[in-house]
């Protein structure tokens, strides 16, 4: 597993920035801005191989710069190996290249992430909210400044006093 | 549809006593073709749920299909963050509510990752029994509501009355049918008794004849047939890179099951093969699914045999509940019943991912916890939801009474591609 990380290093040492192994899981974490030509090369790479992507989700840590994490799960069904790979994206330039051009399932996974946190993904094909309604207008729910309960008309009912 | 198609004026002979979109150029009479929008959805009978789809339409051809979806979230992942691991098992039900216990399954496995919990044995062995009847039961689902829309309604009654017995013992192990909760962290709810068992050799005994019955009526059958093969083809390098996960996947020829390639549970004890297909079409998955239930009934079968005993959870008492005859009986433990049930049980920091093989593919959670006894970010990775984002692709240049095998083919469920 040590040895993904060290390959991964060696061939895009502009984007690495750290790896660790926990849970026997590998992470390794990228710039924001080598991500795109990164995954490429984790998808191209014969022994990298990582030709399917389990899932993007994306992590919200209010008190923390840069805001936003990006995070990519990806499984290589030739070698059998998992990996997941992250980035930062700060609140104030909201967005990240878009990985539909290396995996086209990136498509939907991408949308999700826009609906629910509010990053912009550059390069997307189709950028519109996915599962709430596209004129929605309150925010994005899966921030964490976003209440349980919601905003809009929801507000004329306290939830605080049971 | 492109520009210089939009405007290509065919030669028409024959028209009939409708004249409107008829002009008359030259003096000779000519139809102009134009590109329809038909609405499908979000109420269907065959739409499974609320999905709702756009169609391009050419004549009867597809040019383009726009799912929109959406319709079924309740935020799943929104209320997990605010709920205790065990008030999210509940939660998880109702993903995909016609395989409930298999998402039980993908949660507590990954909330044990991050615990490090060991499962006692006969736990594992009655956890991998339990989410093989699961399979049978989903595949049964699908492969009646399939065949029902595609216009076959027989099968739909012999599927049926399998997935009967299966959830009439569902009902007996944990007292539900359709939304069931019975893994827990560490173990599982309740004994498999030996009634349970008994009835599951019984039916299993049978099984297999049963699914010849079904394909009696399926296998060689002119309309299913012609209904299902070169439907949806999609090619193993398009379907990787996609995502595409399950049967939907190995209809394309490509192995991936996460029963073998990463073992859970006890797969790794007992013998059964991964059928795969070769066109990647409708009728390969068809075929596939009817495959991996008999595979099913065979693991079934060795786990009933190999079943040891032992305890079915964990020996943890900061984790799991206490036998319920004692809580009814004993002071101490329904104390100790009321603690774990109010405020759960704490998590130390970490993040994992952790994939299971659901009926419809890849079902994963990611869990990222700060410690505490809430997750602090929950991600489901739903298999439908990302095999709708497949469905254009694949539903492009069919007919629209293709469009209702197509999606039929991924199994899809919305509970779980809303969430």
């Amino acid at each position: 597993m040590n040895d993904i990380a060290l390959k991964i290093k060696e061939l895009c040492p502009d984007a690495f920035l750290a790896s660790k192994i926990e849970f026997g899981e590998l992470t390794v974490t990228l710039k924001r801005e080598g991500l795109l030509s990164a995954c490429r090369t984790l998808h191209d790479d014969s022994s990298l191989d990582f030709d399917f992507i389990s899932d993007i989700c994306s992590v919200d840590f209010p008190n923390e710069s840069p805001r936003f994490e990006m995070v990519y799960q990806l499984y290589s069904i030739g070698q059998n190996h998992r990996i997941r790979v992250k980035a930062r994206v700060p609140e104030e330039d909201c967005n990240i290249d878009s990985v539909v051009d290396v995996w086209q399932g990136a498509n939907f996974m991408e949308r999700e992430v826009y609906d629910m946190m509010g990053i912009r993904f550059n390069n997307h094909p189709d950028l519109r909210r996915i599962l709430m309604t596209e004129d929605y207008e309150e925010g994005f729910p899966l921030r964490k400044d976003f209440p349980v309960e919601g905003f809009g008309w929801r507000d004329q009912f306290d939830f605080s006093e049971q | 549809m492109s520009e210089d198609q939009k405007d290509t004026v065919v030669e028409y002979d024959h028209y009939g006593d409708d004249t409107s979109n008829v002009e008359l150029k030259e003096g000779k009479p000519q139809k102009r073709i134009e590109d329809m929008l038909l609405n499908m959805g979000p109420q269907h009978p065959s739409t499974h749920g609320v999905l709702r789809i756009v169609l391009d339409l050419e004549g009867e051809t597809i040019v383009k299909a726009t799912p929109h979806l959406g319709y079924l979230h309740r935020g799943v992942e929104k209320l997990a963050e605010n709920s205790t691991y065990n008030q999210i098992i509940p939660l998880t039900d109702r993903l995909d509510y016609v395989c409930s216990m298999t998402n039980n399954y993908a949660f507590v496995r990954t909330v044990e990752k991050l615990l490090q919990v060991e499962v006692p044995e006969r736990a594992e062995y009655i956890r991998t029994i339990v989410a093989e009847m699961q399979r049978l039961a989903g595949h049964l689902f699908w492969l009646g509501t399939q065949a029902l829309d595609i216009g076959a309604m027989t099968v739909f009654f012999y599927t049926f009355r399998e997935r009967e017995v299966l959830l009439d013992l569902f009902e007996i192990l944990c007292g539900a049918r359709l939304t069931m909760s019975y893994y827990r962290v560490g173990g599982v709810d309740r004994e498999l008794s030996s009634e349970v068992i008994d009835a599951l050799y019984k039916f299993i005994e049978t099984f297999p004849e049963h699914v010849d019955e079904y394909n009696t009526l399926l296998e060689t059958n002119r309309i299913w047939v012609g209904r299902t093969k070169d439907i949806a083809v999609i090619s193993g390098e398009d379907a990787i890179n996609f995502g595409l996960s399950g049967p939907t996947l190995r209809g394309s020829g490509v192995n991936y099951d996460i029963r073998k390639t990463e073992p859970y549970g006890v797969y790794d004890k007992v013998e059964w093969e991964v059928p795969l297909g070769k066109n990647g079409d409708t009728y390969d998955r068809y075929w596939i699914r009817v495959e991996e239930m008999r595979q099913s009934a065979r693991i079934i079968k060795q786990c009933l045999d190999q079943l040891p005993e032992g305890p079915i959870a964990a020996d943890l008492p900061m984790i799991t509940y206490p036998p319920r005859d004692r809580v009814e009986t004993d002071m101490e433990s329904l104390i100790h019943h009321f603690m774990i049930a109010t405020q759960g049980f704490d998590v130390p920091e970490g993040e994992v991912y952790s994939a299971i093989e659901a009926p419809k593919g890849e079902l994963g959670f990611y869990i990222l916890s700060q410690g505490g006894n809430k997750p602090y970010r929950l991600k489901i990775r739903p298999p439908s939801f990302i095999h709708m984002g497949a469905f254009d692709y694949m539903a492009r240049g069919y007919m629209i009474a293709d469009i209702v095998t197509i999606f039929g083919t991924y199994d899809i469920v919305m509970g779980e591609c809303d969430r």
